[in-house]
């Protein structure tokens, strides 16, 4: 047992680190797993394996088999044991192995796990977290890009939320795996090899037991502005966010000042920050690949006209996927919201 | 030349009585056979069943002469079905959870659900209704199928708390879901199977064939009788006479024992009748015939007990006499209590949506409350 402790502490980095955004929730999902028996995974390869995106890499080895489930290849049944755990006081991490594949879940999702605390008149708490690798980019086969986010936003009772950065990914999944309400957490596969500095805390043997900080669940709820800015306000989340930065590069060379603003979640939609930013420059872009009708970029926009109708300079815009099935991947940088679909956005927005 | 076989093994499909455990024959006499969980019913413990199913049908017969007055928007009436619920019921211990569907009033009284709070869901006051952690008795579930896995997930949790197998009949633990012969068409109870096989977890799937999936015969629903699908899961399973108390009790009991134990899931078909009809919407007359109907109600299963308790001069008049005074008294205290339900305040449909805050939530709440108090300050105005 000495010899597994050991082993744990010296595979377990602490402090400013270099990661992959893969690897900054593999240790995310490590720490929250480290701090709280209760965490457990539960998916489809993600055990020996590592999953087929390596997020749990090591995990089975650290936790065992009875804490990184391997399961049965039934999505419905993942979500359904899971809900049965968290009823008996577990906080089952779900992965669904592709986007795609979460449609035999649904139902247990918006029927069963979105409501059972209202039923319950908050009797009952089901504290699951969904992992969804999700959106293109990567030139994979059909039902392996997409973005059905917005389904499930459309659910109250969930959560929805999506990274845009490792360290953002490294706190958020801790904040969520800790949330008493079911999250789901779609991580942009396409950024999974992107590295970024991730701020890991204090080593395992340099943590005193209890005075662990909970995760702030502002990341959760609250957009934050990534890139200041004077002309126009970008809207977006999750891996359009790191396109929009480079646009507002794009853009600044040529003079025009973008504000951008990472949602981080969609349920709740932070219309707050948004619209304060809206006042500031009156003109408003929505980015994201999922398809623009009916859209997360159409409720920002619905919400901004009504709050901050007299400071707009233009209509909002949105730029995003279209009303067609995700194309083959040969197609797909045409139909992804790209760099210069977004300055043009911006340059439409500009000529009003 | 093929291997492969051309037809099916003869059977007789899944309305057959073939195969069925029965401890209690139909005229009330007891099958001569030893059981050691039958065996152990005294004549206290039998009466406490017959208490119990009697009480569950003027239960039900109330509720839906409530509904006919429009006190109830639904009422999902579980005539017939007193022993399969009563019986297995009676085989829970305190340590078990129940995971039901919409239909099992009976087993929530068993467990000390109060019958009042079960209406709150059918008068429209409430998507629950009680307190589902402190009776073991998990809110109905309505989607057809959905809560065996329910089931399955607590039923792992019991692994992991260490409360399966260790020999401590009095903190070994195991799960009991019901779901009818609809259900088991349902990819999520297919599902419920393989995950509970496969973690061997501490399971009963209590199936009550009632033989109607509203309109639908079992014979939509399979060829073969439903507990025949079990064993290809890797999971034993038994068929009992679902209108004998005593068979339903024994049987469950062993399953339950059997999971607590660690020896994994049991899938019991329970092969019962719904002599009543789908629920207060539906019409049986329009798909099944008055000689069904009748045949069933030759087999009450509540007569089936009593038939036994006089025989044996274990049901006396006195405690009948009793019963039949605690059956009004529950009846009044049902009409009352229900037609006192209040409508809950509108505001109420905000509450625990979530968790914590949600500002979406929130917003429209606050925007709904400035709405309502619009028409206040106009009525304020006029006056």
């Amino acid at each position: 047992m000495t010899t597994t402790t050991e082993r744990r502490t010296a595979a377990a980095p602490s402090g400013v680190q270099k990661l992959t955004f893969a690897k900054a929730i593999t240790l995310g999902l490590r720490r929250a797993m480290a701090d709280d028996p209760k965490v457990l995974l539960m998916g489809e390869d993600i055990g020996k394996l590592g999953g087929v995106f390596r997020v749990t890499d090591g995990l089975y080895d650290e936790f065992g088999a009875q804490r990184v489930v391997d399961t049965p290849l039934a999505e419905s049944g993942i979500v359904g044991t899971a809900i049965g755990l968290a009823l008996r006081g577990y906080r089952p991490v779900c992965e669904i192995q592709f986007d795609g594949f979460i449609f035999p879940a649904f139902d247990q999702i918006t029927t069963q796990l979105a409501k059972l605390h209202y039923r319950s008149r908050g009797r009952l708490t089901v504290p699951v977290v969904i992992r969804v690798p999700y959106g293109g980019g990567i030139g994979a086969v059909e039902h392996h890009s997409e973005s059905p986010e917005v389904l499930f936003a459309h659910t109250p009772g969930l959560r929805v939320v999506s990274p845009s950065s490792p360290a953002e990914a490294y706190t958020m999944i801790q904040a969520a795996i800790a949330s008493p309400d079911p999250v789901l957490f779609f991580e942009p596969k396409v950024r999974y090899w992107e590295k970024g500095d991730v701020d890991l805390g204090p080593a395992d043997d340099e943590r005193v037991p209890g005075s662990v900080p909970a995760p702030d669940d502002a990341v959760l709820n609250r957009a934050r502005i990534v890139r200041p800015g004077t002309d126009v306000t970008v809207v977006t989340y999750g891996g359009s966010v790191a396109t929009v930065l480079k646009a507002a590069d794009a853009a600044a060379a040529e003079g025009t000042s973008l504000e951008v603003i990472d949602l981080r979640a969609i349920s709740p939609l932070d219309t707050a920050t948004v619209a304060e930013s809206v006042r500031r420059t009156g003109r408003c872009v929505v980015v994201h690949e999922a398809p623009v009708l009916y859209g997360s970029g159409a409720e920002v926009a619905a919400r901004i006209t009504e709050e901050c109708f007299y400071h707009l300079q233009a209509p909002v815009l949105r730029v995003g996927g279209f009303h067609t099935p995700y194309p083959v991947a040969k197609l797909e940088h045409e139909y992804l919201p790209s760099l210069d679909r977004v300055l043009d956005a911006v340059d439409r927005t500009l000529a009003f | 030349m093929t291997t492969l076989p051309t037809s099916l093994p003869p059977h007789e499909g899944p309305l057959t009585e073939d195969g069925l455990v029965q401890l209690l024959t139909p005229a009330g006499e007891r099958v001569a056979h030893s059981d050691p969980y039958a065996d152990a019913l005294d004549a206290d413990r039998l009466r406490a069943m017959y208490r119990d199913m009697v009480l569950a049908r003027r239960f039900d017969i109330e509720a839906t002469s409530l509904q006919r007055q429009g006190e109830l928007a639904l009422w999902a009436q579980a005539l017939g079905q007193e022993a399969a619920q009563v019986g297995s019921g009676h085989a829970v211990r305190d340590q078990d959870q129940v995971f039901p569907s919409y239909r099992e009033h009976g087993v929530g009284m068993v467990r000390g659900v109060d019958p009042v709070d079960i209406l709150r869901l059918f008068r429209g006051v409430d998507h629950g209704g009680w307190d589902s952690e402190a009776v073991s008795f998990h809110l109905y579930t309505l989607v057809v199928g959905a809560h065996p896995l329910h089931a399955v997930g607590y039923g792992m949790g019991l692994q992991r708390d260490g409360l399966v197998g260790t020999g401590d009949a009095a903190r070994d633990a195991a799960v009991i879901t019901y779901f009818g012969d609809g259900s088991t068409s349902q990819g999520d109870v297919n599902e419920a199977l393989v995950f509970a096989a496969v973690n061997q977890a501490p399971v009963v799937l209590f199936c009550q064939n009632n033989q109607w999936a509203i309109s639908e015969p079992t014979t939509r629903q399979a060829l073969v009788p439903i507990a025949d699908r079990a064993p290809g899961f890797g999971i034993p399973s038994v068929r009992v006479d679902g209108n004998d108390v005593i068979a339903t009790y024994a049987v469950t009991a062993a399953a339950l024992d059997r999971a607590r134990n660690g020896g994994g899931p049991t899938f019991i078909e329970a092969f019962t009748y719904r002599m009543g009809a789908h629920t207060t919407s539906d019409d049986p007359t329009r798909y099944r015939t008055h000689e069904q109907e009748e045949h069933w109600r030759r087999r009450d299963p509540i007569d089936r007990l009593k038939a036994y308790l006089e025989a044996a001069g274990e049901l006396p008049e006195v405690f009948q006499a009793e019963l039949a005074g605690e059956a009004d008294a529950l009846g009044e205290r049902v009409r009352t209590q229900v037609r006192a339900m209040p409508k809950p305040p509108a505001d109420s449909m905000f509450e625990h949506v979530y968790a914590t805050p949600h500002a979406v939530v929130d917003g429209e709440r606050e925007a709904f409350a400035r709405y309502e108090a619009s028409f206040l300050d106009t009525e304020e105005a006029h006056r």
